[in-house]
Formats: structure tokens, sequence, C-alpha cells
């Protein structure tokens, strides 16, 4: 579905580099301003992602997660410490590394319509053009957009915005997804079958995803791994397996004590900061 | 449908009031032709030709000074948009250069180009500039930075970047520049004629009122009324058909 082949050379990783962290990062620390009005964002924060791990990241607001996602993508150069993807440094954005913005209003080019938008990232991916309107089909089925291919992204809800951001960063064929805060804006019933949406695309094409919300329960429903940052100066408090079986299930997942049990627990980090 | 006419109630109303005036002897002035000879000059110098020849050799000066201004406002608008510090670096000078009225140029341009179509574009390409590149400049600077990081993140070269993200993104705006700029250009032509250009409406109608033919002098004045209402309207219509702002917003 991903189409590897087409965009990016992950075909390139040998069998013996496999093992190793898909993002290392370490003793990041970034800061703005100068003098008198320096702020630290992030300090020392070092963190590994295996390849097709699903790691959501909870905090309270002012913790940097959002200054986190976009480093790991390369849209901003940290102050101090590296980041490494699969092995090399990040030094700036790459179509490998596909994000999805929390603001999907501003991140869909409203002059395209939906179709348009997809095929952008096929463009940018020097897909031959032959192959675009399959391909496009494709991503649109894959997240339900198949009626509104020719609509506009302002005739659509923000649940359908946010499946056209999602298709489009599909269509790059990356293998790291970066979402910061995806459904935080969405109603309870569009977010949730939009997180099962994720969840198995991300399992069936093992893309490694690294998740950013403000919703613990979502973390930890999608999550193969949650961190929870702490805030001023975002830092890691703590780094939680979730042991929770897969598939998992709106319903009986969130009722499963395992489940429970680490509602609990995030919830009191979280209360405590 | 009976509110669309509401607007022909002043004209008609104005017409007639200025035709009963030359009946009333007390009232009669030389310089103010009857409506109907008005007419009747107008209706022969559209058959005759003049008038059209005139108004082509307008349009000509006036479409090469706004067509040479697009190209130029354009280009190096998106370009101080994109970068803040080459603003900085050129901000003061044009600040300094845009109030200088197009008309002051004149004589330099008459000594450089001599009489003639080029002198007339060239004062009209130095009006039309300002409004395309002031606003070329603000709307690629006010580019949702979400567009841009869409760019980034998909690696565009700068050519793709600039025929997907950055012109569409702008468009809406710089085509109101240019709407704005196409209406100067029709004023400009006709100012550079009136004052000294031997040729186009502007210099029919100085000819016209120095011969003492003052229909023809206001059927030109009337003439060159219905061409700019004419080239704003047809502007308008270009606009609200092709801007993609306004495609979004259709209900497919």
């Amino acid at each position: 579905m991903l189409h590897k082949d087409n965009c990016h050379a992950r075909g390139t990783m040998g069998g013996a580099q496999h093992a190793e962290a898909a993002i290392r990062v370490e003793r990041l620390a970034m800061a703005f301003g100068e003098g008198q009005a320096r702020r630290t964002i992030i300090e020392d924060l070092s963190l590994t992602v295996a390849p097709g791990e699903f790691l959501c990241i909870v905090g309270a607001s002012g913790c940097g997660k959002t200054t986190l996602l976009r480093l790991l993508a390369g849209l901003a150069r940290p102050t101090e410490g590296r980041i490494d993807f699969h092995g090399r440094p990040v030094n700036g954005p790459s179509r490998e590394r596909a994000i999805v913005f929390q603001d999907y209003g501003r991140a869909l080019l409203p002059w395209r319509t939906v179709g348009g938008n997809i095929a952008l990232a096929l463009e940018t991916c020097k897909v031959p053009r032959a192959e675009h309107a399959g391909r496009v089909k494709q991503l649109a089925e894959t997240m339900g957009l198949s009626h509104a291919v020719n609509h506009y992204p302002s005739q659509l809800s923000g649940g359908m915005q946010q499946r056209v951001q999602i298709a489009r960063c599909l269509a790059q064929s990356p293998s790291l997804l970066l979402m910061d805060e995806p459904f935080g804006a969405l109603d309870a019933i569009t977010r949730q079958g939009l997180q099962d949406e994720v969840a198995r695309l991300a399992q069936v094409h093992g893309t490694t995803v690294v998740f950013i919300t403000h919703d613990l329960e979502e973390a930890i429903y999608l999550g193969d791994r949650v961190v929870v940052l702490a805030a001023n100066p975002g830092r890691i408090l703590r780094d939680i397996p979730v042991d929770v079986l897969r598939p998992r299930h709106q319903l009986t997942t969130r009722e499963d004590p395992r489940f429970l049990a680490l509602r609990h627990e995030v919830f009191g980090l979280l209360e405590g900061h | 449908m009976a509110q669309k006419w509401l607007g022909a109630v002043i004209p008609i109303a104005m017409l007639a009031a200025w035709e009963a005036l030359w009946h009333i002897d007390a009232m009669r002035m030389e310089s103010l032709s009857r409506p109907w000879d008005v007419g009747q000059a107008l209706f022969h110098g559209l058959t005759g030709g003049e008038l059209l020849i005139a108004t082509a050799e307008t349009f000509q000066a006036a479409l090469l000074g706004f067509a040479i201004a697009a190209v130029i406002g354009l280009a190096v608008g998106v370009v101080l948009g994109l970068l803040p510090w080459l603003e900085s670096v050129a901000g003061p000078s044009i600040d300094a250069m845009r109030p200088v009225p197009s008309v002051a140029l004149i004589p330099l341009t008459l000594m450089i180009f001599g009489f003639g179509v080029r002198m007339e574009a060239a004062v009209v390409a130095f009006a039309c500039l300002w409004p395309i590149l002031i606003v070329t400049i603000s709307a690629v600077r006010s580019i949702d930075s979400a567009l841009l990081n869409v760019a980034r993140v998909l690696e565009m070269t700068t050519y793709e970047r600039m025929v997907k993200i950055i012109l569409p993104a702008a468009l809406g705006r710089i085509a109101v520049g240019l709407q704005l700029a196409l209406a100067i250009s029709l004023v400009v032509a006709v100012t550079v004629e009136i004052v000294l250009n031997p040729r186009g409406l502007g210099h029919g109608m100085m000819s016209a009122q120095q011969a003492m033919r003052f229909d023809q002098m206001y059927a030109q004045l009337l003439w060159i009324g219905v061409v700019g209402w004419g080239l704003s309207y047809g502007s308008q219509t270009l606009l609200d058909k092709w801007s993609p702002a306004r495609r979004a917003k259709e209900p497919s």
C-alpha cells in the first residue's frame, strides 16, 4: 500500500542495521530567546524508538511536546544534543518522515481538491504521472474519502480534512509518521474512528509512529509505549510500556484492568506535575 | 429586476437636465455642447474609426506599461516577500521612490525615448509598479507558515515551492493589486497623452478642445469613461472566474 520503492530508500538499510533504533535522541535541549528572555523548552531529553513502534507522548501544555515533534521532523534545529534517524543525523525535513499537523485546516491547500492535495505528495515524490490517478483512488479509499475526491477542503468537515492530511502523508510513503495532537479538535466519535484507522495502518505497513496527545487515554489506547513529559523545562518523567494486547477495541480495551491500571498511573503522574 | 435599472436614473436625469439647459437661452453656454451633438460626435467618431484608432493607441501604451510593471512587480515582490532581510535593504528605497508622481517622470522619459508609445508605457509602468510590488510582498509575506512547512516536509525544490505553494496561495491578493494597477494604467496613459504625447484618446481630447470642437471633446470624455468601465468590468469578471479562492468556495 505504501509503495516504499517509489519514494524513499528504506531499502538501503542493511539487514544488520534493522535491529537498530528508528530514532535515537541524545541529550536533546532546546531554548528560545537570548539573555534574560531565554526560555528552556526541552532539557536533557534522551529517547529511543524502535522500528515499527507506536510511541505516544503525553504531557501538560508547555512541556515541549510540539517542539519535540518539530525537532524530530527536522523543521527546527536543537540547541544541544542530536537526533539520529536510522543511524543518520537529522539535519532537516525529509519525505521519509511525514508529519500530520494538528491544524489540518491550515495544512491543506485550499485551492486543490482532496485528490489534488493527496497528489501533491506524489508529485514531489516523483511518482510517474500515469500512476497518480490510481494511487489517489487507493489512498482515498484507505482513508474513507472516495466520495469526496473532487471536493475542496472547505467543503469538508474537520474529521474529513484530517483524513485528507493523513492520506497525503501516506502518499509520501514515510517510514516514520509524526502526529501532533491530530485528533485534538475532533468530536469523540470521529476521533475514535480515526484512532482505529491509524493504529491499523501503522500495523499493516510497519510504520514507526510518534504520536503526541494531551489525552492520556488516547495515548494508552494507541501506544506500544507511553512517554510522560514534565513541563518547564520539558523532560521525560516516565517511560511506560503498554502491555495491553492488540488488536485493541474501543470498548473492551478501555475496560481492560491493565488499561485502567495504566490510566491511573499516568493520571497520577500528570496530576503531580 | 426593476432594481437593476435604478442605477440608470441619475445619468438619464443629468442628460435630460443638460439637454434642457441648452433650450433656455439665458443658460446656454458655448463650451457646454448639447447632449444630442455629443452623441452624434461619438457616433461619427466610432463609425469614422478615429476614435477606435485613438483607443487602440491608448490601450497599447497602457497595457504595455502594465505588463512591464506586472512582470517586474511580481518577480521582485515574490523575492522580497520571501527574503525579509532583502526587503530591509530595498524597503527604504522603495518607500522613497513610491511617492514620486508618475507624471513627474515625463521630462525624463521624453529625453530617453522621445515622443511615442515607449515613453508613455515607461511612465505607465512606473505608476503601476508600486501597487503590484507592495501587494505582492504583503501577499507572499502573509502566506500561512503551515503551508510553507508542508513544502519543507515534502522537500520541494524552489521551483515546486513557487509554483505549487507560493504563487497559488498569494494569487488571490496579488490579483487585487493587478486589478488596481490596470485601472491606474489607463488613467496614467491618458494623462501623458493630455500633457504632451501626440497620440491616443488624451491627445484627441486636447486637439478637439483647442479646435473648439467641444462636442467631440465631450464625446471622447464619455468614451474614455465607457472604456474604463469596460476594463474594470472585464478584469473583475476574469478575477471571479479564475481566482483559486473563489473556486475553493464553489459548491461542486
